[in-house]
């Protein structure tokens, strides 16, 4: 039928796509000293010499273990083929190893090098429908969970959810999508003809089914750790509320706006001579560093605060999916809002939060032309957002012909010109106008905080109009299980 | 998609790997007094903005010849000579007489760098494009994938961003004379040549099927009529643009022979280190350095080398079709590689050249060939530093070669164009060419993965210092080996009809 064919072909392109953007972050990881190295050493580190129940009370290095439990099994396996390679990287106390420039290139160094390139890579090979990026098998898990629910496989679905959920607890942010789709469509064999719910066709058969499931699943990955009572300790790692509001460097949403309209009320507030200067808080929310801080105008956000928006801004799409089902696409829309609402409120948020959003939006994109348009949209500033990390002078051209290239996707395509003249004029302002101009030294910031806010306002904007495109649909055929 | 904008989205994401495999190692870095080719590059613009024309190839007090003398023809002097003066404008310790020597910073890296990528975009890439969406074949998408494999050869990334050199300028002069005498336009495809010639002088390699080739065509034409004309207008082209280039140089006789006796070397040995030709291959069965002299080594690989580059030249002077020109080029580069005086591995890149115009028409044996010529120059990039790049950017190239050019599915015999050859060589087996084939690509692949790995990660053991770059070279020996002989039977036998009806010119 059509729409397996289409995904063949789209996943042939997007595997063709993932090898080439795993490729090319094989460039930016020689380039740009990633952390990201140091971090999947230590987990190898921790999780090699470490008994385990000392694997979430470890704290030598600053990056600590903040997956859930089955995800540091899996590095557990990964760290025994490591230690054929070199077995120094695997002391917890070698922080840096691999990033310690050294004289010569001993085989050691290079050995160390291709494992962690070779593990990178192979996990991102290893999944037949991948897509792109930094997490990218992870993503696999998601794609193919989507994939099996759209083939109405939904026990697999489900077991791939679980999976994914317990190797990455951000995908959190969409189990409710997956929740209410679950009950409503799966549960209920069976709709009354104007596409509501039939109370009767409940299947308690398949509730537990997917119950026993789930429960499995988390029971295989938490299960020692229960036994060990440190789930509150796990809990604690896993959901570091001590961190602040936004990222040291602010994710394109909600909060990135409030906290401008916040820093300029006070600013204006000072000038007006309507607060007083010595009573605002010293504490730069734009000072690069991660802790807590409070907002000086407005009332402060309190992670309880975010979670509510979160809820609130997902309650529309849930109960639409829950009143009129529209089948697997009508999930992938949920799921697909879900992942943008919790991005969009959600409490320190990462800016690459928003490849989860990007993900489906891709799989609905090769179909509907007007979800290709906020697609491009939305991979637009998602990658325009990642641009302040690639700061120094070599990466200027990797800049330029990124941004030529969605350019060009975008012109062919015929949508969003004005955001790329937008887009085009902050880019030279920015990159090119400001480091020689006065304010540099005054306004360092000023960059990435324009940057947030122009990529923050390019996110609301799509949101909205996915928000739109879900509540006034005309109905698909609920597909029948 | 529209062409021009798949075009640029290919064009762009070539720059990104050129610029991702530039921010990594150059040779030479951070090793004193020699350093490498970047500082040999760097003291080329010193030389040349700050002396007159008349010292550059002299040695004098200013200008010492045995600190990376000046050995390419004067075109690659003038093009430092403009770098010079740009680098002088942003930073004048970079070029100063001198004092300069074995300067490195990440400044002067990021500038040396840029001048190869605006080079390559000036030069090498739009003969790329031109020539991939004019002289092939076939639909638009899959000329642009043919593009996007030409531009992302390894070998060629690797070092000009990697190791550091101007190949993107001779071989894109050379690529717009191949485009030039493919569109008919000889006596500008002959200039864009010369060009090339008087960029680096390893563009012999390709003199003997231009010159074959216009000769061929020019006797077709008739000797006595418009041939003669052609003959004459290409004649007095190349002496015209030798004279342009050469022309502060003729003042003086001595100043001439000096130059030739720079770019010329001929006090040198049979070869250098480990090169994949049979010279070399030949040497770790029997020592041929100590058993002949100088002169006779000299004479054997002449006559050798004359042997090998005959065969396909004569047939292209018979049948001057861009067909038959395209192999040759191929098959006169392979055998100059071979059987040569002091050949440097990285002349294999002047064989690969040729090979990416063949990614159309022969992708598997193309994509083989130029897979074995990156692999060949392993042991440079081990010595640069440059292995990552060399691991993503191979691996990127076979696996877009392998799905976009779909290489693996064309190995009929037909597809193959080894013509009644084919029956010669496989009916004793009596087993499906394609199988033979195919199994033959997946254990060489094998063989090359096996031993990049090898000789990045284990020591090769007192004994055998040189254990794993004769290994490398002796595999990529036998791989260039087999392609010479596979591309000179495809020259031998008959092409397609279609292909003799659209090319002949």
């Amino acid at each position: 039928s059509r729409p397996t064919v289409m995904a063949a072909d789209s996943c042939s392109w997007f595997s063709a796509l993932a090898v080439g953007v795993s490729l090319l972050k094989c460039f930016f990881i020689s380039a740009y000293r990633s952390t990201d190295f140091e971090v999947h050493r230590n987990w190898l580190a921790i999780t090699h010499s470490l008994p385990v129940s000392r694997w979430y009370y470890e704290n030598t290095s600053e990056w600590t273990l903040d997956y859930p439990p089955l995800f540091a099994w899996f590095e557990f396996g990964l760290s025994q083929v490591a230690r054929s390679f070199d077995a120094n990287m695997l002391q917890v106390e070698n922080l840096n190893y691999a990033m310690c420039p050294r004289e010569t290139a001993g085989a050691s160094d290079t050995a160390v090098s291709c494992f962690l390139i070779g593990s990178v890579l192979l996990l991102q090979v290893l999944q037949v429908h991948i897509h792109f990026q930094y997490n990218g098998f992870l993503f696999g898990f998601l794609l193919l969970s989507v994939a099996k629910h759209l083939q109405s496989q939904h026990l697999q679905g489900a077991l791939l959810f679980a999976f994914l959920l317990n190797l990455k607890h951000i995908y959190l942010y969409v189990a409710p999508a997956y929740g209410v789709y679950l009950l409503r469509s799966y549960c209920f064999t069976q709709d009354n003809k104007d596409g509501s719910i039939r109370w009767s066709s409940f299947s308690l058969r398949r509730l537990l089914a997917l119950g026993a499931i789930v429960t499995s699943v988390c029971a295989l990955s938490f299960g020692p750790f229960i036994a060990m009572g440190q789930l509150p300790q796990v809990l604690s790692r896993l959901f570091p509320f001590k961190r602040g509001l936004c990222h040291a460097y602010w994710a394109p949403n909600i909060w990135a706006l409030y906290n401008v309209l916040d820093k300029t009320l006070a600013v204006l507030g000072v000038r007006l001579k309507l607060l007083d200067k010595a009573e605002l808080p010293l504490a730069s929310m734009t000072g690069g560093l991660v802790q807590e801080f409070e907002h000086s105008v407005l009332p402060s956000v309190t992670p309880a605060v975010t979670l509510v928006c979160t809820l609130l801004s997902i309650l529309p799409a849930a109960a639409s999916i829950w009143l009129r089902p529209r089948g697997a696409r009508g999930f992938l829309r949920c799921l697909l809002l879900c992942a943008l609402g919790s991005f969009m409120f959600g409490w320190h948020v990462h800016e690459k939060a928003i490849l989860i959003a990007i993900l489906p939006l891709s799989i609905l994109a090769v179909e509907n032309r007007e979800d290709a348009g906020i697609f491009l949209i939305l991979t637009t500033t998602g990658h325009y957002s990642l641009f302040p990390l690639l700061f120094t002078a070599p990466l200027l051209p990797f800049k330029v012909a990124l941004m030529l290239m969605f350019s060009i996707f975008s012109f062919t395509y015929q949508c969003s010109y004005y955001l790329d003249t937008l887009k085009y004029f902050t880019f030279s302002i920015l990159e090119v106008v400001f480091p020689l101009s006065p304010w540099q030294q005054r306004l360092p910031f000023l960059p990435l905080l324009v940057t947030s806010v122009y990529c923050a306002m390019g996110v609301c904007y799509a949101f909205l109009r996915l928000y739109a495109s879900l509540l006034l649909q005309r109905e698909d055929k609920p597909k029948l299980l | 998609m529209q062409t021009w904008s798949l075009v640029s989205i290919c064009v762009l994401l070539s720059i990104i790997a050129r610029w991702g495999v530039s921010l990594n190692s150059y040779s030479g870095a951070g090793k004193p007094p020699m350093f490498g080719d970047y500082e040999a590059q760097r003291h080329w613009q010193e030389v040349t903005y700050n002396l007159p024309i008349q010292e550059w190839y002299f040695n004098t007090t200013n200008n010492d010849l045995n600190y990376w003398g000046l050995d390419y023809p004067p075109l690659t002097a003038y093009h430092s000579w403009i770098c010079a003066y740009l680098a002088k404008t942003i930073n004048p310790e970079w070029v100063e007489l001198h004092k300069s020597r074995g300067y490195e910073s990440t400044q002067h890296k990021l500038f040396m760098r840029t001048t190869v990528l605006v080079a390559d975009l000036l030069i090498y890439i739009p003969a790329v494009v031109l020539y991939c969406l004019y002289l092939t074949d076939g639909s638009s998408k899959k000329k642009v994938s043919v593009m996007f494999c030409f531009l992302l050869y390894p070998g060629l990334i690797l070092i000009d961003y990697g190791h550091f050199q101007y190949n993107g300028v001779s071989l894109g002069f050379a690529l717009w004379g191949i485009l030039a005498l493919g569109l008919g336009w000889d006596v500008l495809g002959s200039m864009a040549f010369s060009l090339a010639l008087n960029y680096k002088q390893m563009e012999l390699y390709h003199a003997l099927p231009f010159f074959c080739y216009l000769l061929g065509k020019c006797i077709k034409t008739g000797l006595m009529g418009r041939g003669l004309f052609l003959l004459v207008r290409v004649g007095v082209t190349v002496l015209a643009t030798f004279a342009l280039c050469w022309l502060p140089f003729l003042a003086e006789p001595s100043q001439a022979m000096q130059v030739v006796r720079r770019i010329f070397p001929v006090a040198r040995g049979l070869f250098e280190d480990k090169v994949a030709n049979t010279w070399c291959s030949l040497n770790t069965l029997i020592k041929i350095r100590s058993i002949l002299s100088g002169d006779s080594q000299l004479y054997l690989s002449l006559a050798c080398t004359l042997l090998a580059v005959l065969p396909s030249c004569i047939r292209l002077l018979t049948k001057p079709t861009f067909w038959h020109f395209k192999l040759a080029l191929v098959n006169s580069s392979l055998a100059f590689f071979l059987f040569s005086f002091q050949v440097h591995e990285k002349s294999i890149l002047l064989a690969a050249l040729p090979a990416c115009l063949l990614l159309n028409d022969l992708p598997l044996m193309a994509l083989w060939f130029l897979q074995a010529s990156t692999f060949s120059m392993l042991p440079l990039f081990l010595k640069d530093g440059l292995l990552v790049p060399y691991i993503v950017t191979s691996l990127g190239f076979l696996f877009f070669s392998i799905y976009l050019l779909s290489a693996l599915d064309h190995c009929s015999e037909d597809k193959l164009r080894l013509g009644a050859y084919n029956k010669l060589f496989y009916w004793v087996l009596k087993m499906d060419l394609a199988f033979i084939v195919r199994w033959k690509f997946y254990i060489s692949i094998a063989a090359m993965v096996g031993l990049s790995i090898a000789a990045a990660v284990l020591i090769a053991p007192l004994h055998l210092p040189d254990l794993f770059p004769v290994l490398i070279s002796t595999t990529a020996f036998l791989h260039f080996l087999g392609t010479f002989i596979h591309f000179n039977v495809v020259q031998f036998s008959e092409p397609p009809s279609r292909k003799s009806q659209k090319k002949s010119n």
